[in-house]
């Protein structure tokens, strides 16, 4: 054990001094041109014991001084997995979908909010695998098209005063037409090359929504879209339907994860589907699969469309829950963060990809005390997460899923 | 001969962007053959074979198959026409299945019950894709990929199978074995095979004829044994 740590405590030394002068910039020069130590030098002496004790206990780990610990954890680690194994599928589903059907009762208002954002990026995230997870296209414009579809809801709303309704597959079509115009130009380059230019095309798009003053207003946005209206039956003079706006915050939440449903539902048909095999050759080899007589071209316009759509349908939920959008919600921040989440959770995976999902939007909402601190954590969660789970939190399994059911 | 040959090309130019790959590549393949085309690296050998599946664009000269002019025909189409590529360096699906790879073979074919059954039928050629079929091709052997590629093109019921350096870094017993699925490919499914190699000596006898490729132009055209005992082919590709 101590031959182990001297192989490895300079390394420790040099990161915590380098750690140390990474930090006083932050923490100790003021804004008045006062430079202070105390508040550096407390935090910093925190953090060394804390990796200090973390250091020495992995060293024990790799040591196995730990193996009295380690056994028990890890067979009962392996209890729990079988036991979770032994349970079909479908249990997992229905407990999924029961929490969170009763998820706004227990939630309060500020809850129910952040679970809507939630759903709204899981939607995104969805429609994104497609592009990135499955046919294997980095695309780094994607949040365009969600911008796009908002604003279709938007601009037909408050100009033609056209129902939620009848602009959500409008909305859909539109965000397809926009990834149509995009994809068929770009989706000749083949990696690298593919994602600076759908970057571009993103930015362009941005771009033309903040300045076609006439149609979007500009960078002022649109204000006044009503939210979604139904028809609800009433008993009080017989039976009618009476028009209601689906204001209250608990009732658009069911409307998001019907939306959510629908665009898991979707993908996993696609995956599993003759389109999803193509865009999986795609994938990973492009010129075999197009010696196997896959049109590479019309699949991969495919699968940007309908990425495209996906984010379209989010897109109008968006602009119905806001009552508002602007440009300013549609950056490359954003779609940075899209894809975050869709590495992070598990490429091509549609249960990692909402638990990535769910990370990356909750962990900055817990650690909201933290201030601007929880920025630092969120990138350090980033960077362990790559190097722990390269492959995403529940990493896709592709292992002959699909074909042992088609033989059976 | 008098039958007409199925696949023929006439005065082939190819490259990429300014690179001239091919420089008037002239060839006959007739039903039923098995042809060799050997060359060192760089002669064209490669070009050619992704020339004729329309994946390096041609520039000058006509290309046939089966009696129609394939020049401007797509590279995802041919499949479907009845030939396929076994790409240099095999290029199966890493992450998918041998079954999914399979699969991808028969791609543009819709009679799913037939599909099975020649999944089957590969599984009884190469046994060792049959014990594999729900592992990911990735994890296979150097062998057992190239048989895959082979298996995989043979799923899109091919007439004409063009086959790029089965023999690539191989082992000598493994690449024996691959020659033997070669011929028996010929013989027993019916299949015109184009063979492009390296390995020469191999290539020309498993080979009824053969052609020379030397920067990117055919520089000679024989039976495959008269080229085998041609002293200038035995010194610059036999190694003697």
């Amino acid at each position: 054990m101590i031959q182990e740590f001297k192989k490895v405590w300079k390394q420790y030394t040099i990161g915590m001094v380098w750690l140390l002068g990474l930090l006083w910039p932050m923490l100790g020069i003021h804004a008045d041109g006062t430079l202070t130590f105390q508040k550096t030098i407390t935090i910093w002496s925190y953090i060394l014991a804390g990796s200090f004790v973390c250091f020495m206990i992995y060293i024990m780990k790799s040591g196995s001084s730990f193996k009295f610990i380690a056994d028990p954890v890890s067979r009962a680690a392996n209890g729990v997995k079988s036991a979770s194994a032994a349970l079909p599928i479908w249990v997992w589903i229905t407990v999924a979908v029961v929490l969170a059907l009763i998820y706004p009762q227990l939630a309060g208002r500020y809850g129910t909010d952040v679970a809507i954002t939630v759903l709204f990026y899981i939607c995104l995230g969805l429609g994104l695998n497609v592009v990135v997870g499955l046919a294997g296209m980095l695309d780094l414009g994607y949040i365009a098209f969600y911008g796009v579809g908002a604003y279709t809801y938007a601009i037909l709303n408050v100009t033609y005063g056209l129902a939620f309704w009848v602009c959500l597959p409008l909305s859909a079509l539109s965000a397809c037409i926009a990834g149509c115009i995009v994809g068929y130009p770009t989706l000749r380059m083949r990696g690298d090359y593919l994602a600076i230019v759908t970057l571009g095309f993103g930015e362009i798009i941005r771009i033309i929504l903040n300045n076609w003053m006439t149609l979007t207003n500009g960078p002022n946005g649109i204000l006044g879209i009503k939210p979604i209206g139904i028809f609800w039956p009433m008993f009080e003079n017989g039976f009618t339907f009476e028009h209601i706006w689906v204001k209250k915050l608990q009732f658009f939440y069911y409307f998001a994860l019907g939306l959510v449903i629908l665009t898991i539902i979707g993908v996993h048909r696609l995956n599993l589907s003759r389109v999803g095999r193509a865009w999986e050759s795609i994938r990973e080899d492009e010129t075999a699969a197009e010696l196997m007589g896959v049109n590479t071209f019309i699949y991969k316009l495919l699968a940007y469309a309908m990425g495209a759509v996906f984010a379209g349908m989010a897109g109008a939920f968006f602009a119905a829950r806001m009552k508002f959008v602007s440009p300013e919600s549609f950056t490359f921040l954003e779609s940075a963060m899209v894809l975050c989440m869709v590495v992070l959770g598990g490429m091509g995976s549609i249960p990692g990809i909402i638990l990535g999902v769910v990370a990356l939007i909750a962990l900055p909402e817990i650690f909201r005390e933290l201030e601007s601190y929880r920025m630092l954590v969120f990138g350090a969660t980033m960077i362990i997460m790559m190097l722990f789970r390269p492959a995403g939190l529940i990493p896709a399994k592709r292992m002959g899923t699909r074909s042992e059911e088609k033989e059976g | 001969m008098s039958l007409q040959p199925i696949l023929e090309l006439k005065n082939v130019h190819s490259g990429y962007g300014s690179i001239k790959a091919l420089k008037g590549i002239s060839l006959k393949v007739m039903p039923g053959e098995i042809v060799a085309i050997i060359g060192a690296n760089g002669a064209g050998k490669s070009t050619t074979l992704m020339t004729i599946c329309g994946i390096v664009p041609i520039e000058k000269g006509e290309i046939y198959y089966d009696g129609k002019l394939i020049n401007k025909v797509s590279a995802e189409k041919l499949p479907t026409m009845g030939l396929c590529q076994v790409p240099e360096g095999r290029r199966i699906f890493p992450r998918l299945s041998v079954m999914e790879n399979l699969r991808l073979g028969a791609f543009h074919r819709d009679d799913t019950d037939q599909i099975m059954k020649d999944i089957q039928h590969s599984y009884e050629m190469f046994p060792i894709l049959g014990e594999r079929k729900a592992q990911q091709g990735g994890t296979l052997s150097g062998g057992e990929q190239q048989m895959l590629a082979i298996a995989r093109a043979l799923m899109t019921k091919p007439k004409v199978l063009l086959l790029d350096e089965p023999s690539l870094g191989l082992a000598p017993i493994i690449i024996q074995q691959i020659f033997d699925i070669i011929a028996k490919i010929n013989k027993e499914e019916d299949v015109t095979i184009l063979l492009v190699e390296q390995n020469a000596n191999l290539a020309l006898q498993a080979a009824s004829r053969g052609y020379v490729v030397e920067t990117g132009e055919i520089t000679l055209e024989d039976e495959a044994q008269s080229l085998l005992t041609n002293p200038k082919i035995r010194e610059a590709y036999l190694g003697e």
